[in-house]
């Protein structure tokens, strides 16, 4: 039997948090350029100073997170629309899940190394 | 004695498949004189047809109100009616094509099934189950105005053929035409079922394939603007959620 099902009932909360993440991110990469024409990164130490700012820090998380939930959602979507075979789009989503974790974990490692 | 009017030659290249005889489809140059009174690209089909009767194509009421000669028309979605034969530049072909993203039945005709398909799934239709009133259901002025740019769609399919979520996913996504549908029931005041069609829509599929890209705002030949609905069935969703 092909029955074809849709009304999964969910959706409205990714979209939300798709744009709530872009401005986010938007706001970040302002206060990042304006820090960089304000001289933060004259110097491997200047920028090494700047980054491990405690605000720089929780900000730069905030942003790595925000990132990461950004392009599930993208990502995600892109898979929805191209590919077919419910399987192989389950595998793709652990994938990107896994990847988009993996990279969120590595990049606060970074940061907060600092 | 008259003046002769000024006669324009009008060159075409039009998709050509008929099922039972071509094995696939080919574009066939043809061309057409036109005197000053053939206005709109419409009535230089119907020369057309009268010089090769094998050209299919739907027309009915040749003045937008139908939406039955909806085709792709030098690469845009348009209705041949309302297309003015004077804007197109000399020298150039006019390239005609059906309708994209959807199975050609002959020619420019397509299968416009899926199409319908999704639009009765956003029930078309008024929901209340209040007694019938004497007369009729009233709307304050400003709550019909309410209305306005959603109840004058023609269902032509120019736009959501035009959209490529709709390529994609013709099956799971509804579509802009039938999502400017949904939200003027939503929209309608008198209407009691906002919420069941607010769930109805509530899917990554159904509503959540548009992503804004403005395709059928760009085609539709009524100046309708049925992202802006979309984006207010968003709005209401956003609304109830939090």
């Amino acid at each position: 039997m092909s029955r074809l099902v849709v009304g999964a009932h969910y959706g409205v909360k990714d979209w939300l948090a798709q744009r709530i993440t872009a401005v986010l991110m938007a706001i970040y990469t302002l206060v990042i350029f304006a820090a960089v024409l304000a001289g933060a990164t004259s110097s491997h130490d200047a920028w090494r100073g700047f980054m491990a700012h405690g605000v720089v820090r929780f900000v730069t998380f905030l942003f790595i997170i925000s990132l990461g939930y950004h392009a599930w959602v993208g990502v995600r979507d892109i898979w929805m629309d191209y590919i077919k075979p419910t399987s192989i789009r389950i595998l793709l989503h652990v994938l990107t899940l896994l990847v988009l974790i993996g990279y969120a974990g590595w990049a606060i490692q970074i940061i907060w190394r600092l | 004695m008259t003046t002769p009017l000024a006669m324009r030659t009008f060159h075409f290249k039009i998709y050509r498949y008929d099922p039972d005889k071509d094995a696939k489809p080919y574009m066939q140059d043809i061309s057409v004189v036109c005197d000053p009174m053939d206005k709109k690209l419409l009535d230089a089909m119907v020369k057309l047809k009268a010089k090769d009767d094998s050209l299919s194509f739907r027309r009915s009421c040749r003045e937008g109100v139908c939406g039955s000669d909806a085709m792709n028309i030098n690469g845009k979605n348009g209705l041949a009616c309302l297309t003015d034969l004077a804007a197109f530049p000399e020298g150039k072909p006019i390239v005609l094509r059906p309708l994209p993203g959807l199975p050609v039945v002959r020619d420019l005709i397509v299968d416009m099934t899926q199409f319908f398909k999704q639009y009765l799934s956003i029930k078309p239709y008024l929901v209340n189950d209040d007694n019938l009133p004497e007369r009729e259901r009233l709307q304050s002025p400003e709550d019909r105005e309410e209305l306005n740019g959603l109840y004058e769609c023609i269902m032509c399919a120019c736009c959501t053929t035009a959209c490529p979520s709709f390529w994609w996913n013709p099956d799971k996504f509804v579509g802009p035409a039938g999502l400017l549908a949904a939200y003027r029931f939503i929209a309608d005041t008198r209407d009691q079922a906002t919420n069941e069609r607010l769930d109805n829509l509530e899917d990554p599929y159904r509503l959540f394939r548009c992503h804004t890209i403005m395709n059928c705002v760009d085609v539709c030949p009524k100046g309708l603007n049925p992202t802006k609905a979309i984006g207010k069935i968003k709005e209401m969703l956003v609304q109830r959620a939090v």
